[in-house]
């Protein structure tokens, strides 16, 4: 059934259809209307779960990873400001291996106060251990969220996904919503081998030596370094993971069949444009423009940026003439951090395009479509004008 | 850029319920046949009372630029007296349309070449048996009398389903009203969309 509403509620029916058992959050602009949303289905007896109001961020996240360590499917949302107040519980959910979902309605961090998009709070998140999915649209978000429960569980990795406050949160649009049905026989209860039972007690995440030690019944455990290097070796094995799972969606539902990268009129394309979020279906509009005055250009949207599908990346733009990519974030002191990536995958390959950065939108400054034009063409024209250092869009300096 | 694209901007304050006026008008669109639908309100500081405005964006194929609209091909002013605090037609395209909920006569207003409807909403919404000052539904009706775009017949189930609990009948009698008492001034009342 399709129906018409904002990128929060499609999130929140995401997590209904999903059963999350126990959800936790601390209200925080423009994530607030979906745990609001939940809120109410938990009160209606549409969702049994468990909804627990907390003073923080960070003790939202502290609920879930007991909630999921005890068994439960657990389920957060945050933006900006609290994102990085998590931060530290995000790391320890990811080491403690726990399958948590959580949505980030991307937004500016302050200060200076700002509750507009960008996308600095989620990219600045990017080395903690957690999966990163971004959505395009309402659909993406919703379909997201439910190949994110699979996919955490299957891997014992938590999964954030990510969607562009306020452009796609609260902005309304027609999406399909799956049935309850669908998505039960899609998304296996979650029965983790290892839960905390008080008729089977045990202790989790205590402290590990720098070396390996015998452990109680006197087998060699790994220590710090090898669990280190076994969640290393377990995220870049989701990305297969993830696109076998998507594949079982696409069966399911008929929809998906680009899980890691979506690529628009890139086959033929001499130049590409590379983005996260909604700001790759916006490029479509300007790629189609150009396309008409026949520049051979195409857009490619990164959906999945960590474990980053270095491979995937390499695949479709080895062998272009440019690449031009634009970002709502910065590493600062630096370049934009998917740039930076981009430039490292692509310097194995043999034949490799021109790449550019450009920084755009932070603090939800509008992004008009003439200035990508502008910086497409300028790319396009006159490559060899450009430095390695990201050139700003709209600044009005 | 892309000219497949309508551009409706509705104007209204805080609490005034444009955005759920937008919304019902976005899914009559949608089973019309219109598969492009982006709704975009406002962003961040929204205050009952204040100016606000929303975007609405529809089109036979999918809609990729979700930026608030800054040329519309028609506006909608759910209350007369923000005229005096807004520039409504703000980048309103040549020969675009005001749709206006007004007491005053469509003669009053000119708005330069533009196509202007007005319906006494606020009259009609009581008529009907609403509460004064709700007239998002109604101003559906005058929206669909000028502009032709959507069925009155869709806009009026989709009423209902919106407010559906909340007055879903007399809400869909206030826009029936207001559609039967627009008027605009072209020569022979038709506006733009010629739906008479």
């Amino acid at each position: 059934m399709h129906i018409i509403e904002s990128g929060n509620v499609a999130a929140a029916t995401g997590v209904k259809l999903s059963r999350a058992q126990v959800i936790a959050a601390y209200p925080i602009t423009p994530q607030t209307p979906l745990t609001e949303k939940l809120s109410e289905f938990v009160e209606s007896g549409e969702l049994a779960a468990e909804y627990i109001p907390v003073e923080s961020e960070h003790s939202a996240m502290a609920v879930c990873i007991a909630a999921s360590t005890a068994g439960a499917r657990a389920f957060t949302a945050t933006s900006a400001n609290g994102l990085l107040y998590m931060s530290e519980q995000l790391h320890w959910a990811v080491g403690a291996r726990l399958p948590i979902v959580m949505c980030v309605a991307n937004r500016g961090i302050g200060a200076p106060w700002t509750v507009w998009n960008d996308q600095q709070d989620t990219i600045s998140q990017r080395d903690v251990g957690w999966i990163q999915i971004y959505a395009n649209d309402h659909q993406q978000i919703i379909d997201a969220v439910i190949k994110a429960f699979r996919l955490a569980q299957t891997v014992s990795i938590p999964v954030m996904v990510c969607y562009d406050g306020y452009l796609l949160s609260h902005t309304y649009m027609p999406f399909e919503e799956p049935a309850q049905s669908s998505v039960d026989s899609f998304l296996p209860t979650f029965a983790p081998t290892h839960f905390l039972d008080p008729e089977n007690p045990g202790n989790f995440n205590t402290v590990t030596l720098p070396d390996v030690r015998p452990d109680v019944e006197g087998v060699i455990a790994p220590g710090y370094i090898e669990i280190r290097h076994t969640l290393h070796q377990d995220l870049r094995a989701a990305l297969d993971t993830f696109v076998e799972i998507d594949r079982e969606f696409k069966k399911e539902f008929g929809r998906g069949g680009n899980p890691l990268i979506e690529e628009y009129r890139c086959e033929d394309a001499d130049f590409v444009a590379v983005c996260i979020g909604s700001l790759s279906y916006q490029l479509r509009d300007v790629v189609d423009g150009m396309r008409e005055n026949d520049v051979k250009i195409g857009v490619m949207g990164v959906q999945m940026y960590r474990p980053f599908p270095d491979e995937a990346i390499v695949r479709a733009l080895a062998g272009k003439k440019g690449v031009i990519v634009f970002e709502k974030a910065l590493s600062y002191g630096n370049q934009g951090a998917l740039y930076a990536d981009i430039k490292s995958a692509l310097y194995k390959s043999a034949e490799r395009p021109f790449i550019h950065n450009y920084i755009l939108g932070l603090g939800g400054r509008e992004i008009k479509t003439q200035h990508l034009l502008d910086a497409l063409t300028a790319s396009c024209t006159s490559p060899d004008t450009f430095e390695d250092a990201p050139r700003w869009i709209g600044l009005k300096l | 850029m892309r000219k497949d694209i309508i551009e409706i901007r509705w104007h209204g304050r805080g609490g005034q319920g444009a955005i759920t006026a937008a919304k019902i008008v976005a899914n009559a669109a949608f089973v019309s046949g219109y598969k492009g639908v982006v709704m975009a309100p406002t962003f961040g500081t929204e205050r009952r009372g204040a100016p606000v405005f929303t975007s609405l964006k529809i089109s036979k194929e999918k809609i990729y630029d979700l930026s608030p609209i800054t040329t519309p091909d028609m506006v909608v002013v759910l209350d007369h007296t923000l005229l005096e605090e807004v520039n409504v037609v703000a980048g309103l395209k040549e020969k675009g349309l005001v749709v206006l909920n007004s007491p005053r006569p469509v003669s009053e207003y000119t708005f330069d070449g533009m196509t202007v409807a007005v319906s006494d909403v606020s009259k009609h919404a009581v008529e009907a048996g609403l509460p004064p000052g709700i007239v998002n539904s109604g101003i559906i009706g005058a929206f669909a009398k000028a502009s032709g775009l959507v069925d009155i017949d869709v806009l009026v189930q989709a009423i209902e389903n919106e407010f559906s609990g909340k007055k879903p009948e007399k809400n869909a009698r206030s826009a029936r009203i207001a559609y039967e008492n627009t008027a605009d001034n072209t020569a022979d009342n038709t506006a733009i969309g010629g739906n008479k």
